[in-house]
């Protein structure tokens, strides 16, 4: 998984930015990385970047940052295209990584969402399901959240220029919340949390401000949701359709939280 | 600085609120027992006014409830919270040493350390036992850790004793409470009933000695010693968890292989709760960190636990403890067995915070109880 950054051919790496479905809001992490960005772009050659420049430069690509999910039939071409062309591809958010909100649709009919929503549904040629990257190349490595940390989103960067591991644990948000001394809410006062069972990565955001963690993470590493949602349920007093809609959020179709949120509510 | 103890004076609250005064005067930052945004914590304490008075807490597994009354004076009501003293002395993450590339090399630098001259004020005597253990863990080997040992030399402990348990208390078990026996500078026991509000002090240290000293308090009464200790004595029969802590280490020394290790990994969230807020866990990762351009890189120390893939995780394979069993049966049986055998000292001092801040409420007294007794059948 560590990219060999010492066999790089002379000159700066290339790194693209690409995108699938998605909301832009991975790549605007980047663009949002202001103190960081200008030394990127020195140590590194911007191949493309849709939403920075109109500068696009072909592959093969040294680092490829890839958002979004594949939702549209040319994406399903496009991703084997972007594998082909990079030596190192990374995905950066839930879109990428797990499919998204708009991973929704594969627990429904997507062409009944698609005659409710657009006046001319004949121009619309959406995929039934919302896929991950990995349901259809290798990724080398997944990046979490909706939208991505910027902090971990310049790790990644940095840990492949160094050509090291990033230090990105799949360990729970309530590490998070720990180490800044937020006290926890579902112990506290009873709000139902998807801490436990979340990949960390945000710090711990939502606690904080009093709010149940909703998951825009993903789930954690060995996450044991079984157990978190029979608490809400007999000690909370959770509704059936407040624990599936929980599951069901940025990351619903991350393997671990759509098994959970099918055993709740309506099928 | 931590010696026996001696001679009693009782403090009003007027005084008690000028020990606070004496304390940050001396140059001591205070920190102690608060109330943040609805929440108990431990914090800046600029005078005794910004302490929890009238606070009170209610424990059960996996639920904290903390109320106010109007009715009570008491400034230490409340028994504990999720923090623990560690958030002062065992930092989440710490940098270590710094590294500068070159030409021909590079050069490495240690991170100083320099602490604040601090007290802790309302420290439970459970709490003081668990600083005790980190004592043991961090500066009683041959290579003391610099970090802990600095902030823990420059700390002041000013002890309460309890006169409540909450719901998740076991000290009584664990031989750690309800009364500080040694380890403090300072101890106190809150009388706060029936009009009454007074202090008992008594001073173990020289420094302790000093800051009551100008506090102009007088000894206290034997009618107010005796209510003291009645009151402390109170707490420890209202204890109701209980933990065997004569017979825990041969029992899990023999259940390496028991079933109920499977049942409570149904349970368990593997999220570290427990650890985290348990005052004497210290397990922490190494993370090395470099700058974009690679010209400058650090090491930082960074509080982990057992509980996550990463802390087993070894050359070659992955972790050696994939299954929520193994690392509950690790984290239970390091700190009630082998514990001993590490350090001399069992690592759990009953404050029952694992059992309240675990979000599924898995309580460390039944779990033990429960391998007993399917060891019986």
């Amino acid at each position: 998984m560590v990219p060999e950054t010492r066999n790089l051919k002379k000159g700066k790496p290339k790194l693209a930015v690409c995108k699938l479905a998605s909301c832009d809001g991975c790549q605007l992490s980047l663009l949002d990385c202001e103190d960081e960005l200008l030394q990127i772009a020195e140590l590194v050659q911007i191949a493309s970047f849709p939403e920075a420049t109109r500068h696009f430069e072909k592959g093969p690509y040294d680092l490829t940052l890839v958002e979004g999910s594949v939702c549209r039939e040319h994406e399903l071409e496009m991703i084997k295209e972007i594998r082909a062309q990079s030596r190192f591809l990374v995905t950066i958010g839930a879109c990428a990584t797990a499919g998204g909100i708009q991973s929704l649709r594969n627990f429904a009919d997507a062409k009944e969402y698609v005659s409710f929503v657009y006046a001319k549904p004949q121009y619309i040629s959406a995929l039934a399901t919302s896929t991950p990257v990995s349901a259809h190349v290798a990724p080398d490595y997944e990046l979490w959240g909706c939208p991505v940390n910027k902090e971990q989103l310049v790790e990644v960067v940095n840990a492949f220029l160094n050509g090291r591991k990033p230090n990105i644990t799949a360990r729970s948000v309530c590490m998070e919340c720990k180490a800044k001394n937020t006290v926890c809410i579902q112990v506290s006062r009873g709000t139902p949390c998807m801490g436990p069972v979340t990949h960390s990565g945000c710090g711990a955001i939502c606690p904080a401000y009093a709010r149940g963690c909703y998951g825009c993470f993903g789930p954690k590493e060995t996450p044991n949701t079984a157990s978190l949602a029979d608490w809400w349920k007999r000690e909370l007093g959770a509704q059936e359709d407040f624990t599936q809609r929980s599951f069901r959020t940025y990351n619903a179709w991350a393997p671990e939280f759509r098994a959970e949120s099918e055993k709740h509510g309506k099928k | 600085m931590n010696g026996e103890s001696s001679g009693y004076s009782a403090l009003t609250p007027a005084q008690f609120g000028a020990l606070v005064a004496a304390l940050r005067q001396a140059g001591y930052a205070v920190a102690g027992p608060r109330v943040a945004d609805g929440e108990f914590v431990f914090g800046d304490v600029s005078s005794s006014a910004g302490l929890a008075a009238g606070y009170a807490d209610e424990q059960k597994p996996g639920r904290y409830l903390l109320s106010k009354s109007a009715k009570s004076a008491a400034l230490f009501g409340v028994v504990n919270g999720q923090h623990s003293w560690k958030k002062y002395l065992f930092s989440q993450q710490e940098t270590l040493w710094r590294a500068r590339g070159s030409s021909g090399g590079f050069s490495v630098e240690q991170e100083p350390c320099r602490p604040a001259k601090s007290a802790f004020l309302g420290v439970r005597p459970c709490d003081i036992a668990a600083i005790r253990v980190q004592d043991a863990v961090f500066t009683g080997g041959a290579c003391a850790d610099t970090y802990y040992k600095t902030r823990r030399e420059n700390a002041l402990i000013i002890a309460a004793n309890c006169t409540r348990a909450s719901g998740n208390c076991f000290c009584d078990s664990m031989g750690s409470g309800p009364r500080a026996r040694a380890g403090f500078d300072l101890a106190f026991t809150e009388v706060a009933e029936n009009g009454a509000h007074y202090f008992v002090f008594e001073a173990a240290t020289a420094a302790g000695k000093q800051l009551l000293s100008k506090c102009g308090a007088p000894a206290a009464s034997a009618a107010q010693t005796r209510k003291a200790d009645a009151l402390i004595e109170s707490a420890r029969a209202a204890m109701t968890k209980k933990l065997d802590a004569k017979n825990i280490k041969a029992l899990l020394y023999r259940n390496y292989e028991n079933p109920r290790w499977e049942q409570t990994a149904k349970r368990c969230l593997a999220c570290a709760n427990c650890t985290m807020v348990c005052p004497t866990c210290f397990c922490s990762t190494m993370e090395d960190q470099t700058s974009l351009d690679g010209a400058q890189a650090s090491r930082a120390r960074r509080a982990d636990s057992c509980f996550t893939l990463d802390f087993s995780w070894i050359h070659g394979g992955g972790s050696v403890r994939p299954a929520a069993s193994s690392r509950y049966r690790q984290w239970m049986t390091h700190k009630l067995a082998t514990w001993h055998d590490q350090f001399g000292t069992s690592g759990c001092v009953g404050c029952g915070r694992c059992i309240t801040w675990c979000p599924v409420g898995i309580d460390i007294t039944e779990e033990a109880a429960a391998i007993a007794e399917a060891e019986a059948d």
